[in-house]
Formats: C-alpha cells, sequence, structure tokens
C-alpha cells in the first residue's frame, strides 16, 4: 500500500535543483496544499525570476512567468480578472524583497486576496551567489567577499516584520524547512494561508526559510545546520500577524 | 467659412465654460467644430484659454493663434492677444476689468462692462455670458432662438439651476 | 448612426474602451493623460469594472500582464515619462504573445521633459519599446473621432494577433473636444485556448511564459512572431491620403502634425504649388508601399514632426531614399504653425529638395 506519494499538483517531471536544496520541499508542500484543499482546477500561480524561474513546469496547475520582483502586480492582474481564481506567486529574497518590494508591500497594503510563497535563502542562488537583501551581517557572497558589512550594505530585510506594521495584510508567518518539526509547521501554515485566500481574507505571506548549499559552499546536512544556528536567531519563526486568529480560536 | 474665436481669462472665469457653450452651439448647428484648451499644472487663479474654431469645412489644426474674434476677460488676457487678432477681427472684452483702451484701429473693439452687469443683476461669476451674448449678437454666428437649446444642453445636470441665469446673463449681453 | 456628441479625446478613448469590452485599466497619475484614468475611475465601477491606481507604473503594467494571461481585455494609459517606466512589461507582452491596449498621451522629453504636446516617442514606439526583437502595432489617432475608434481596433487586433496594440497620441488630441460618434459597431469575441482561467481539471496546464534557454527554440519563437509580423505588414496598414494623388510634394505627418500640415496644403494649392499629404495611421506597421508609389510622381518629401526628426527616417526607408526628403519640426511642446510647414513645402518646391 501506498502511504506516501506524490501530490498531485506537483508535475511528475525532474526538478532542476541542486542536491540539498529546500526549494523541492517547499514545491511539494505548497502542492500538497492545493491537493489537500481541491483547488488544483482552478488555482494559477505566479513564477519569479530566480532559481525557482521554472516553476512554472512544476505545477500542474495553470502558470504565468512574471519579469523580475512583478509576480504580486502580475497575480493582482489575474485575481481581479478572475476573482474565482485561486492565485499563489512563488518567490525568492532577491525577487520579492529587493526588485519586488514595491510590489510585496502594496500588494499587501491593497489587502490583495493572494498568497505569497516567500523562499528566504539569503542569497542569489540562479546568477551564482550575490549578496541578496536577506544576506546575514558578516556572511560571505560573491558580492560580500568580505562578508556583508553593514556599515556600508546596510542591514538585512526582515520582511514579515516590516509588512506586520501594513494593515492591509491578514496572515503573515515565517517557518523553516530545516527538520521534520519545522516542515509540518510550515506544510499547516502554506495550507492556512491558501485558505484564507478561498474565503476571501486576503492577503497572506509564508516565509519558508530555506538553504542553498550550493551557493552558501556548505554540504547539505551543514547547511541545514547553517540554517539553525544562523537564520533563525535573525529572522525568528512565528506568526507576525493573524488578522482571523481570534474568529479561528473561537471556530 | 471659418471663424476662428479665442477666450481668455483668469481660471474661473468661465472661459472653458464659453469654448463648450460656442462649440455646442457649432455641433447643434451642424458645423465642423474644434475646442482646445491651454493646460498647464494644475493649480487655480492662473490665466486660462481655449481655441474654438468653427467651419463649414473639416477643420485642420485645433490651434487659432490668429483669432478672428478676441474674448478677453482680464488685462493680461488682452495684453497677450490683441496683436494676434486678424485685420477686420474684433475683440470684446470685459472694461469693468480693463482700464485700457483697444490700441488697434483694424479691427472691430467692443467694451462691455460685464463684471459690473453681472454683479448688478446678483449674478457675479456669469460675466462672460454677457460678454459671450454681446458677441452673439454683434458676429451674428448662430439664429438667435438656438441659444436657449444649446444652454440646456451645455449645463450640466446638477447645475440646472443655473439654467435660467445664463440665460437671462446672455440675453442681458444680446441686448446691449 | 448615433447623435454626434462633444467629448474630449481623452474621454472618447475611455469611453471607446468600455465599448471594446475593456473592464479592467490600472494606471498612475501622469499629466497630460490624466482624464483618462479620472474618466474609467467613474465609469468602471457602474459597470462592474476594475478601475485599480498602481503604485507605480511598472506595477500597473504587470497587473496589465496579469488581466491579458487571463484572457480579458485591459488596457493602461500614461504619458512619456510613464511609458519609459512600462517599457520592461511591454518587452514581456511581446515575449508572451499576449494582448493588451496601451496608450501614450507623449509630452516633450528627454528626461522629465514638459508637459505639452509632443510626438518623440516615435522611435520608442515604433523600434525601442523594450529589449528583444519584437514589435507593437501602433495607432497615430489625428482626431478625437479617432482616439475612439482607434481605440476600439486597437482591441480587435490586439486580440486577433495576439499583440500590445499602442495608440501614440498626443496631449493636443487628447486635451481638444470635437464631435465624435461612439457607433463602434460589433465588439468580435476571440477564443484564447492559451489563457490561464485554471485548468478546471478538464486539460493540461497552461503557461504564460517568455523564457527559454534553449537557443534553437527561442530562435523558432522569434522567427514564428516575425512571420506573423510580416502578415499584418501586408494587412493591416493604415493610412489617410489628402490631395496626394497628384502631388509634386507629398507632406507625411501623423496625429495633431497632419492637422496642421492639412492647412498647409490647402494654402499651397492656392498658391499653385501641387502639394498633398500622407498622414500614416498605422506607425507600426508604416505605409511604405504609399509612400514608395508617391515617389513616382512626387519630387520631394517634408516629414512634419513634434521631434527632432524620427520619422523622417521611415519616409526615407519607405522610398529608399529615391527623393530628398526635408523636415519641419519643432519640439519641446511647440507645434509648427502651418506657416511654417508652408514655407518648407514652397523650399521643397524651389529647389526640389536639393540642398
Amino acid at each position: 500500500m501506498i502511504v506516501f506519494d506524490r501530490p498531485h499538483a506537483l508535475a511528475d517531471v525532474k526538478l532542476h535543483y541542486c542536491p540539498g536544496c529546500t526549494h523541492g520541499i517547499v514545491h511539494r508542500l505548497v502542492a500538497q496544499a492545493i491537493d489537500e484543499l481541491g483547488i488544483e482546477g482552478r488555482t494559477v500561480g505566479i513564477a519569479p525570476v530566480g532559481c525557482s524561474v521554472f516553476a512554472y513546469n512544476y505545477f500542474n496547475c495553470d502558470m504565468v512567468e512574471a519579469a523580475h520582483g512583478r509576480a504580486p502586480a502580475v497575480a493582482t492582474g489575474v485575481k481581479r480578472a478572475n476573482p474565482d481564481n485561486i492565485v499563489f506567486t512563488y518567490q525568492g529574497d532577491g525577487d520579492l524583497a529587493a526588485i519586488g518590494t514595491a510590489e510585496t508591500v502594496h500588494s499587501a497594503a491593497r489587502g490583495e486576496n493572494i498568497t505569497v510563497i516567500f523562499v528566504n535563502n539569503a542569497i542569489y542562488g540562479m546568477t551564482g551567489g550575490q549578496m541578496a537583501p536577506t544576506t546575514l551581517p558578516g556572511q560571505v557572497t560573491q558580492t560580500s567577499p568580505y562578508g556583508r558589512k553593514v556599515e556600508s550594505v546596510g542591514y538585512p530585510v526582515r520582511v514579515c516584520e516590516l509588512l506586520s506594521n501594513v494593515t492591509g495584510a491578514a496572515y503573515l508567518e515565517r517557518v523553516a524547512v530545516n527538520n521534520v518539526k519545522n516542515v509540518r509547521a510550515a506544510a499547516a501554515a502554506i495550507k492556512k494561508a491558501f485558505r484564507y485566500q478561498m474565503e476571501g481574507k486576503g492577503f497572506s505571506l509564508i516565509e519558508v526559510l530555506s538553504t542553498c548549499p550550493t551557493n552558501w559552499g556548505l554540504t547539505p546536512d551543514k547547511a541545514l545546520a547553517w540554517l539553525e544556528e544562523n537564520m533563525i536567531p535573525y529572522y525568528p519563526l512565528g506568526v507576525y500577524k493573524d488578522k482571523f486568529a481570534e474568529e479561528g480560536k473561537q471556530a | 467659412m471659418t471663424t476662428n474665436i479665442l477666450i481668455s481669462g483668469f481660471g474661473g472665469q468661465g472661459v472653458l465654460f464659453t469654448g463648450k457653450f460656442l462649440a455646442y452651439e457649432g455641433l447643434l448647428e451642424n458645423k465642423e467644430v474644434t475646442w482646445l484648451p491651454s493646460y498647464g499644472p494644475e493649480m487655480r487663479g492662473g490665466t486660462c484659454n481655449c481655441s474654438v474654431i468653427i467651419s463649414d469645412t473639416p477643420i485642420g489644426s485645433p490651434l487659432a493663434p490668429y483669432p478672428d474674434v478676441l474674448i478677453a476677460m482680464n488685462l493680461p488676457s488682452l495684453d497677450k492677444f490683441e496683436n494676434d487678432i486678424v485685420p477686420g477681427g474684433m475683440v470684446f472684452y470685459d472694461s469693468s476689468l480693463i482700464e485700457r483702451g483697444v490700441a488697434r484701429t483694424d479691427i472691430r473693439a467692443f467694451p462691455i462692462p460685464a463684471t459690473k452687469m453681472a454683479n448688478d443683476a446678483g449674478f457675479a461669476t456669469l460675466a462672460n455670458m454677457i460678454v459671450m451674448g454681446k458677441m452673439l449678437k454683434e458676429t451674428n454666428m448662430f439664429p438667435a432662438e438656438t441659444i436657449d437649446k444649446t444652454l440646456a444642453k451645455v449645463v450640466s445636470a446638477r447645475k440646472q439651476n443655473l439654467l435660467e441665469l445664463n440665460k437671462t446673463a446672455i440675453r442681458l449681453g444680446y441686448e446691449l | 448612426m448615433s447623435e454626434k456628441v462633444l467629448m474630449k479625446g481623452n474621454e472618447a478613448l475611455a469611453e471607446a474602451a468600455i465599448m471594446a469590452g475593456c473592464r479592467h485599466y490600472f494606471g498612475y497619475p501622469i499629466t497630460p493623460q490624466t482624464e483618462v484614468a479620472a474618466y474609467l475611475a467613474k465609469r468602471m465601477p457602474q459597470i462592474g469594472g476594475t478601475f485599480l491606481q498602481a503604485e507605480s507604473e511598472i506595477a500597473a503594467i504587470n497587473m496589465v500582464i496579469g488581466v491579458a494571461s487571463a484572457g480579458k481585455r485591459v488596457m493602461t494609459s500614461s504619458s512619456s515619462p510613464g511609458i519609459s517606466l512600462k517599457s520592461e512589461g511591454l518587452s514581456y507582452l511581446a515575449g508572451c504573445d499576449l494582448p493588451a491596449l496601451v496608450i501614450n498621451v507623449q509630452r516633450g522629453g528627454p528626461g522629465l521633459g514638459g508637459i505639452q504636446p509632443s510626438q518623440s516617442d516615435y522611435f520608442h514606439a515604433t523600434r525601442g519599446a523594450g529589449h528583444g526583437d519584437f514589435h507593437m502595432l501602433v495607432l497615430a489617432p489625428s482626431s478625437v473621432q479617432e482616439m475612439a475608434s482607434l481605440v476600439f481596433k486597437g482591441f480587435d487586433l490586439a486580440d486577433k494577433y495576439r499583440m500590445t496594440t499602442m495608440i501614440l497620441a498626443d496631449g493636443t488630441i487628447g486635451q481638444m473636444m470635437e464631435p465624435v460618434s461612439l457607433d463602434m459597431g460589433e465588439v468580435r469575441e476571440y477564443d484564447k485556448p492559451w489563457a490561464v482561467t485554471g485548468t478546471r481539471g478538464e486539460r493540461k496546464h497552461n503557461i504564460v511564459n517568455s523564457l527559454s534557454l534553449l537557443p534553437e527554440e527561442l530562435e523558432q519563437w522569434n522567427i514564428k512572431r516575425y512571420e506573423r509580423y510580416a502578415q499584418i505588414e501586408k494587412t493591416e496598414t493604415m493610412y489617410e491620403s489628402f490631395m496626394a494623388d497628384d502631388a509634386d510634394i507629398v507632406v507625411v505627418a501623423f496625429g495633431v502634425a497632419a492637422r496642421v500640415a492639412r492647412n498647409a496644403i490647402l494654402a499651397a494649392r492656392e498658391k499653385g504649388i501641387k502639394a498633398g499629404l500622407i498622414r500614416p495611421i498605422t506607425l507600426w506597421p508604416f505605409p511604405k508601399a504609399a509612400l514608395k508609389e508617391a515617389a513616382k510622381h512626387a519630387k520631394a518629401f517634408v516629414s512634419v514632426e513634434l521631434s527632432m526628426g524620427q520619422m523622417i527616417e521611415d519616409v526615407e526607408l519607405a522610398i529608399r531614399c529615391s527623393r530628398p526628403v526635408l523636415l519641419c519640426s519643432r519640439v519641446g511642446g511647440m507645434i509648427p504653425t502651418p506657416e511654417e510647414v508652408l514655407a518648407k513645402i514652397e523650399e521643397a518646391d524651389k529647389t526640389g529638395g536639393a540642398e
């Protein structure tokens, strides 16, 4: 008897991600949520520019490939055209928190009824490991070869904290995929974000702390440990905003 | 036959509305018409003008740099455009606000104490319609009986209470 | 035929968009096209449509991409500096083969430039609207009536060819009022099996995408697109000819410049100079064949533009430089007077354009 199978919403193709990369896990969690909620037939995903650019090949729902940083604006158009569609974006840290900051903040401010999956691995992966808006202080990358110097390039952007002050945002949670416990919490958060959209509750964003073993220069297991030791202290996990938390408790 | 009309004054003096009225008159009389406003950064109290062209044949350029008829509602407008009027043209101006006379002798000048007349009649904001009334009479561009019909079309639905006042103002100018 | 009403160009085009079935508009305030947004902000909610003021021009064009991906008619409008910001999106629209309508009510540039009328985005619209090989259908209205009718037609062409139609207007045509008939005829519906509306579990997923990392594949995409462009050049070119059939001097002008030129041509004819006008209505595709034909009898051409001389290159290309082409231009928000155009026609007539 098969107890563990590929979600239907996840296409049966070979992913191009590097060994040990956690994008595969996050893809699976998104697909699983779509399956469990039974919404594949009405879901439209927006892929970013970055490592997950080919996400449009990996999900079985309809997909649009957006320009760098513009996924929330494209999602706004898709959702406004057909409000019955469930619309999600899948974006990395450079896409969402650097070049696409305006689109991120304003789609949240409008309370756009979409779901944003934000994969934060503290580096630009696809272009070969440059400094990201979320690169940690002191972290060595191709464009911060002496470590990120906050005196000259400033501090990492904490997206959930930033958006928690935006009135239009409905649900913000930071999760990680570095161990089984955290993966299960991430699965629940992603599913809840989709459910909120189905219920018309507005903008939700799930920030997923992820690894990039290749560009971090670590083996996959060491990368998971590095995430635990360095990223989680700087980017604490948890719910940053849930407009409907009380309602949820009563139900 | 083509008539180029330039209407100029302060923002708030009904310059654009006067032009719109004339353009509508032309439309209802089956003429070719264009209406072109000057436009600039949004602000109150600046000068503004609009060109209206009324013609029996298709209109090329909508600009009227050399008007046959100038309506000047303030001194800067007369100063700026007096010399552009074609020889034999006409100027209608509000002589309650413009103290000087018209220098040119090759055009016909019609001073109208419009602001004073409007104040006396109790509708200070309709000086433009008084000047236009006079202009309609002197140019004889349109049959007098069409004026009320056009006015009903141009005055917006939420300002219909001003319709009668506008009619009265035009008549004041027309009968001058 | 419906009764003619007096409307501003910007409002006529907005109403025509609604009549064409457009129910989604995204924009950002900029002079001199703000009436388009203001008009639609009022109208869209009345008819269950979407009016959304975006956080930027870039966001607006990407929202357009979203609606276009979903298979619905959509438009945005802006003026020159805003159109520069939209350039990225224009390239993606082309790369994804999406239909959309984009209005550029041009103002003087470069940089912040001014707010008075201009035609200096001709190169941008016809050549370099963004990175990569692509064209947009570029329509140039010369009257308030055309602001309406070309928007209506522009939506149809966009759907028909899965392309962006750009309405290249100028501040004069946008701001002026003229009588206009809004009798636009029937809206033709197009099947859009490629749209992302949800698979409903009934088909393979649709992907709207401009990326290919396989050079062989990307080359084929480009070649296919240019085959479509070649077809469009054959069938969709539009121009108006005014007294040009026997003209010695052929004036080429579009938009407000064409209206000024018309006055000058009538004045030239009164002086015994056989002048005529060819007014491109489509700037891409450019009416090359008509100009080549005119070169058989014309001794010189005059390109009248509100730019430092952009369309003149297309005129010279169209006639393969077989006749002299003189430039009559004003820029920065200035508009040539009929007298200036007439003087250039006379110069061309005297010298045959020889320098």
